[in-house]
């Protein structure tokens, strides 16, 4: 076991790089620098100063050796003009050159300074991730029991009249996905047209004082998209165990059907929609993504797409790294998870 | 002109659907209640051996619920084909079902043509045995004949990209302040915020997602096949890495990857173009290799046949990857493609990279798919029996396992159409690749979404089209699920 964590520990860890420099690479295209370039000094550059804004801030390098020194095992670049400003890749506004490190990069705990919010960005993933932790968590308390449950129910007993309608249900849920039931939602229970109101349009107040009246349409909205899969996945899983030998030998001995859900078969249905949740949680990132724009809630989501539309290397970097460690550690739970759960399968 | 209702002079059928409506709704919450609080029904052995079941309280649900589902979809019906023939004296939705005329024609055609001859169509055919496949089916067709016959200026009532000024939020149903000789004189389901006309934008809409969305699923079908069988039938290295790399892809968050992928910048700089061309090269390669597997024992046949199929596949690939002569041109360099005047069409570089980008996140997961059924096929006997005959890999790969595969590859097929319009959407929704005009679902709700809490026509339309598109599709998956499953 230790063995197989350690050597999924190394898969993560070359995926992480892999991405990672996948990301550098698109980021640092000659485009998206000029892009960067005339956003952050002038729109009206010409192309000879656009060169020299970049050169003197160290993006024109090889792709390899700025891709090192944002790993941190390359010295930063520096550079001081003839005017005596102080330019480089490791300094922030106003440093000098007895501040500046020497190294500054993921290995030295530095992730960077971000060119859209004039912030740190381990400040700013931070912050975002907080919010984003908090929507995510009652997506899951919402989620996670509902979904278990209609997939239960569902698969008790397959093909009752429970089954279908539930089964449908599932359906429909997966077939919309969040943008669609999102605007369902806010035209019918927020806009002034149709009149309920009972709930906000926005998230936007959400961020510092969440009530059910403002958090409660983003997480259903996400919780609903997710919900139909595993409910699904839970029923095939449900109904499988249902048709087990040792489920009909308690039905034939007179076990009653509460009891033979809840003591014999509900134990082993679990195990499958386990890895299921836990597989799911990057399309639950896209998802937050969508809701986090169209609800105005400023969490990790709003920051990818501020960052990516702007081309802020340093933060879009630090942002794939936490998206791509999310989804790393989930398969690896899933994996180890179902190993524990599952006491027919061992990994020698 | 009179502004539209929404029924017009049928609006007499309005409280008999509402009263059958309710009578659904209710007879379904009798139907799953019943299901668990009564008693099952009562089964009787008679004399002669044979057991007769009576109706009981269960089957009484079960009518009640059977007859008003009925009732409400004769009226639905009466909706459609009063409207038909009544136009616009029957309101929005009169207007609307008229404007369909040629989608009700060809779907009516196509459904009595399917189930008079569905015991010879094979799979196709036992789809019309399941309800949940007809319905579908038949909603998915529905978006498909509108897609078409709206490409051809069919069903459009206005041009979609046209503004008519005084239009500008107009709700459902406004007539034109002065519309021209010939011009359809209303806005069926309102005005955007620019004064477009919401309804054509919708179909027109569809034809963006009918042509893009099953074209990128199948590439990426392509592409998974042609990795995934030699990665799940020989194993070893191979398997390895090319798994490395499936997974590579998937942990990427789609929207972290369309936001790198699908920018300006990135299509000025040819990234697109040299993926395409990578992507689109997997078809040719699938096709010569499965027709090769299956003649190279007779190479009379074999050659020409490989030389017209790949002759035919290599024009299409290089018309399909040259614009303008070009097969990349940046400001730095640029590399020679097909001459114009053989070049059979342009594909802007906008949506080469929408498309470029879909099959790219879609291919990892149909890799993954192919390669578990490849991984579980290859221990049947058939396999070593075609082994034992001395077959190719290739052969045994593409004759042997890939058919024997079929089943879940089509349900898969049919799930990822719908995964794919939801992609496309996507897109839209945060305005990448497709240019912002453009009148594809995602972006129409984008723009509406913005003034949702005054204005709901603009933003609901696109969306529900979308939704029932994608529960068709899902549906679809379903049935062909439940009916493949039966032999």
């Amino acid at each position: 076991m230790g063995l197989f964590i350690l050597r999924r520990f190394g898969v993560m860890l070359l995926t992480a790089l892999c991405l990672t420099f996948v990301v550098f690479f698109l980021t640092n295209l000659y485009p998206n620098l000029e892009k960067l370039a005339k956003t952050q000094g002038n729109q009206r550059m010409s192309d000879e100063q656009v060169e020299t804004w970049l050169e003197n801030r160290g993006y024109l390098q090889p792709t390899l050796v700025k891709y090192g020194q944002w790993l941190g095992v390359l010295p930063g670049y520096i550079k001081t003009l003839d005017d005596g400003t102080f330019l480089g890749t490791c300094t922030r506004p106003g440093s000098t050159e007895e501040t500046t490190p020497r190294y500054c990069g993921v290995l030295q705990g530095d992730w960077g300074y971000s060119t859209v919010f004039k912030d740190e960005v381990g400040s700013i993933v931070g912050k975002r991730l907080g919010n984003t932790g908090y929507l995510m968590f009652w997506v899951l308390v919402l989620m996670v029991p509902s979904a278990l449950l209609v997939g239960v129910l569902a698969g008790m007993r397959e093909g009752s009249a429970l089954d279908r309608s539930l089964s449908t249900f599932s359906i429909i849920t997966t077939a919309t996905p969040e943008y669609v039931s999102g605007v369902i939602f806010i035209a019918i229970f927020t806009s002034s047209t149709v009149g309920l109101k009972w709930f906000k349009g926005t998230a936007t107040q959400a961020m510092e004082t969440p009530t059910f009246e403002n958090f409660f349409l983003p997480v259903l909205t996400i919780a609903l998209y997710g919900m139909g899969y595993i409910a699904r996945m839970t029923r095939a899983s449900m109904t499988e165990v249902m048709t087990a030998q040792y489920i009909r030998t308690a039905r034939l001995k007179g076990v009653s059907f509460g009891n033979i859900v809840m003591k014999h078969a509900l134990r082993n249905a679990l195990i499958a929609p386990f890895t299921v949740i836990m597989l799911q949680f990057p399309w639950l990132l896209n998802g937050v993504v969508i809701v986090e724009t169209l609800f105005n809630y400023k969490g990790f989501g709003w920051a990818l797409v501020q960052a990516a539309g702007n081309n802020d290397i340093q933060l879009l970097l630090a942002i794939s790294v936490v998206s791509v460690f999310v989804v790393l550690v989930t398969q690896l739970i899933s994996d180890i998870g179902y190993v524990y759960l599952n006491p027919r399968i061992r990994i020698s | 002109m009179e502004p539209l209702s929404w029924t017009g002079s049928i609006a007499f059928l309005n409280p008999i659907l509402m009263i059958a409506l309710a009578a659904l709704i209710v007879s379904i919450v009798v139907w799953i209640v019943g299901s668990i609080v009564l008693p099952e029904t009562p089964v009787s052995v008679n004399v002669d051996g044979t057991i007769s079941s009576g109706s009981g309280m269960r089957g009484l649900t079960q009518s009640a619920l059977k007859y008003s589902f009925i009732a409400c979809v004769v009226l639905s019906l009466a909706y459609i084909v009063l409207g038909i023939l009544m136009g616009t004296s029957a309101g929005i939705i009169g207007a609307i079902s008229q404007q369909f005329l040629p989608v009700w024609l060809s779907l009516i055609i196509l459904f009595a043509m399917s189930i008079a001859f569905k015991r010879r169509l094979g799979l196709y055919g036992k789809l019309f045995d399941s309800p949940i496949g007809m319905i579908g089916f038949g909603l998915v067709m529905f978006w498909v004949f509108t897609g078409i016959f709206g490409a051809l200026d069919l069903i459009v009532t206005h041009d979609p990209l046209v503004q008519v000024s005084g239009m500008k939020n107009k709700v459902p149903g406004t007539p034109l302040p002065s519309p021209e000789e010939g011009e359809y004189a209303w806005y069926l389901l309102g005005g955007d915020n620019l004064a477009r006309d919401v309804f054509s934008r919708m179909v027109k809409g569809a034809w963006i997602v009918v042509q893009i969305a099953p074209l990128a699923t199948m590439f990426a079908f392509m592409v998974g096949i042609t990795l995934g069988l030699p990665a799940g039938y020989y194993g070893g290295r191979l398997d390895t890495f090319l798994s490395f790399l499936a997974n590579l892809i998937l942990a990427f968050p789609v929207i972290l990857l369309f936001y790198l992928l699908v920018t300006p910048e990135i299509v000025a700089t040819g990234v697109p173009n040299y993926m395409a061309a990578v992507l689109f090269i997997f078809p040719i390669l699938f096709i010569g290799v499965l027709l090769n597997s299956r003649y190279y024992t007779r190479p009379k046949f074999r050659t020409p046949l490989l030389i017209g199929v790949l002759g035919l596949a290599l024009w299409l690939y290089l018309s399909l990857i040259s614009t303008g002569g070009y097969v990349i041109n940046t400001d730095d360099y640029r590399i020679w493609g097909l001459p114009t005047y053989l070049d059979l069409f342009d594909i802007p570089g906008g949506i080469l990279v929408v498309f470029v980008s879909v099959v790219f996140v879609n291919s990892p997961t149909v890799f993954r798919i192919v390669r578990g059924l490849a991984l579980d096929i290859k221990t049947r006997d058939y396999v070593a029996a075609a082994q034992t005959r001395g077959e190719g890999p290739w052969y045994i790969m593409l004759w042997e396992i890939l058919p024997n595969a079929r089943g879940p590859l089509i349900v898969d097929f049919c799930l990822r159409i719908g995964y794919t319009t939801i992609l496309l959407g996507t897109l839209g929704f945060f305005g990448l690749g497709l240019p912002p005009e453009s009148p594809d679902w995602g972006s129409t709700i984008n723009e509406g979404r913005k003034l949702l809490s005054i204005y709901l026509h603009p933003a609901l339309p696109p969306a529900f089209a979308l939704l029932s598109l994608v529960l068709g599709l899902n549906l679809l998956a379903d049935g062909l699920r439940e009916e493949s499953l039966k032999d």
